[in-house]
């Protein structure tokens, strides 16, 4: 009934497939870019850097620190920046939809066995999760897991790890005000968008309408807000109407007039059968044919240009 | 550290790191993380935030040389487990805590929780699971 938004679906069509060509290491394990590593953190345990303390511990030759397991397949600097060849096409979508915050939130790594020096490491990588869009501190935005499966020159097992990035929308753009030449002596109000409200409004601007559900307990809820009052859970989804309700109440405004309205102004509380209210406006609801129950229908108005808000008609029998 | 002294509850040294923009800076290059809100103030600007910060990479570095400093060469890192928080700003400093969460006798396995705060919050929650191979071998 309800569904994701256009993005999030383009996005888990990833799921379960590769996240990046394979890569194989460009440099053996060695110890010059361990001892710049251990010098890097304060790692002081001899058997990274000396053969003999690694002898002592069993091993050929010194020992890539465990932690240094992505580091020797990182991608290379380039002057002109990250290529296409380096970049994750999963993380891309998320740029071009306007996400193009990226803040690395988990890794997690397990390690078969320690790499000594003159190991080849190669990964292969696996979209493996994509949150639905979550409210943070950053802003909204989709946690992106990527796991990471590594190998050494006989393509044994070495490792492998989990990788967690959020891409975010950094800034939470106001709608902008009416153009100060433009006619009009008193603009139509704007919302105030905060991070508990932003996912709303920009669903709004796509001419989505979406519903908060708590991921705990299934509530649906709305208006917009931080926790679950039925569970008071922070961890929540966006999901999008169906843009069907009935009418549970309403009023027809005709005093006080703002200059940018139209009056008569039916506001009406709509039950929509996702099982939330909201208000809206009435669209071509001369008062007399208002009746409590009536089935309303979904749609959008074009305020002013790029500014776009929901309203409700009577639904088509 | 011999795995028969560990006991769950133990407590580690406390390892005070100042958070330098050259320790950002050289952490990262020394893990080949390019990105530039590592080492560029004004690109880091750009994105909305004060100031360089660390790289997860070099965040996971640390956790294994905090852990690992109290261990011993004798035991071997299975698993880091690191989720981030607030953000290691250059001027910042992170203290860094563990407790032993966990010794497996029949395993020679040892969990440490690893928690590094800075001046804004809680940077990092870990989980480091240890092996000490002598163990298990008896």
């Amino acid at each position: 009934m309800n569904e994701p938004s256009d993005l999030y679906t383009q996005a888990l069509a990833w799921l379960g497939k590769e996240a990046t060509r394979p890569v194989e290491a460009r440099d053996p394990v060695n110890v010059p870019m361990i001892r710049r590593w251990c010098e890097a953190m304060g790692e002081e345990n001899p058997i990274y850097v000396d053969a003999a303390a690694a002898a002592a511990q069993g091993f050929a030759g010194p020992v890539s620190p465990p932690a240094m397991l992505e580091v020797w397949t990182m991608a290379r600097f380039r002057h002109t920046g990250r290529s296409a060849e380096d970049s994750i096409p999963a993380l891309v979508l998320f740029d071009e939809a306007g996400y193009s915050g990226v803040v690395a939130t988990n890794i997690e790594q397990e390690y078969d066995r320690y790499l000594v020096e003159g190991d080849r490491v190669s990964y292969t990588a696996v979209i493996d999760e994509i949150s639905p869009e979550k409210r943070t501190g950053l802003g909204i935005g989709h946690f992106v897991t990527i796991r990471y499966e590594f190998t050494d020159q006989n393509g044994e097992p070495v490792g492998r790890m989990l990788f967690r990035v959020l891409k975010f929308k950094p800034n939470l753009a106001q709608p902008a005000a009416a153009a100060p030449e433009a006619p009009a002596e008193f603009s139509h109000p704007r919302p105030a968008v905060t991070h508990d409200n932003a996912h709303y409004w920009e669903g709004i601007a796509r001419r989505e309408l979406l519903i908060q559900q708590c991921s705990s307990c299934g509530h649906m809820r709305h208006p917009p807000g931080p926790g679950c009052p039925k569970c008071q859970s922070l961890e929540w989804r966006a999901v999008k109407a169906s843009g069907r309700g009935k009418l549970h109440s309403f009023v027809v405004v005709h005093q006080p007039r703002i200059p940018s309205l139209q009056y008569p102004l039916p506001v009406l509380l709509v039950e929509l059968e996702e099982g939330v209210r909201l208000i809206a406006n009435g669209l071509d609801l001369p008062e007399a044919d208002i009746t409590i129950g009536m089935p309303l229908q979904l749609d959008w108005v074009e305020i002013e240009p790029g500014y776009v808000l929901p309203a409700f008609r009577a639904a088509e029998v | 550290m011999r795995f028969e002294d560990i006991a769950e509850g133990t407590e580690l040294p406390e390892l005070v790191f100042p958070v330098t923009a050259s320790a950002i800076a050289v952490g990262a290059i020394a893990t080949n993380d390019y990105e530039t809100v590592h080492h560029d103030k004004a690109a880091a600007e750009a994105t909305g935030v004060p100031n360089i910060f660390m790289n997860i990479l070099t965040t996971n570095g640390l956790v294994q040389r905090f852990v690992g400093a109290w261990a011993g060469p004798e035991a071997r890192v299975r698993k880091i487990r690191i989720k981030l928080g607030a953000p290691n700003f250059a001027g910042d400093t992170m203290r860094i805590n563990g407790t032993v969460s966990r010794v497996d006798p029949a395993t020679g396995e040892v969990d440490v929780a690893v928690f590094g705060r800075n001046g804004i919050g809680e940077h990092v929650g870990a989980t480091v699971t240890l092996h000490f191979p002598e163990r298990s071998a008896a």
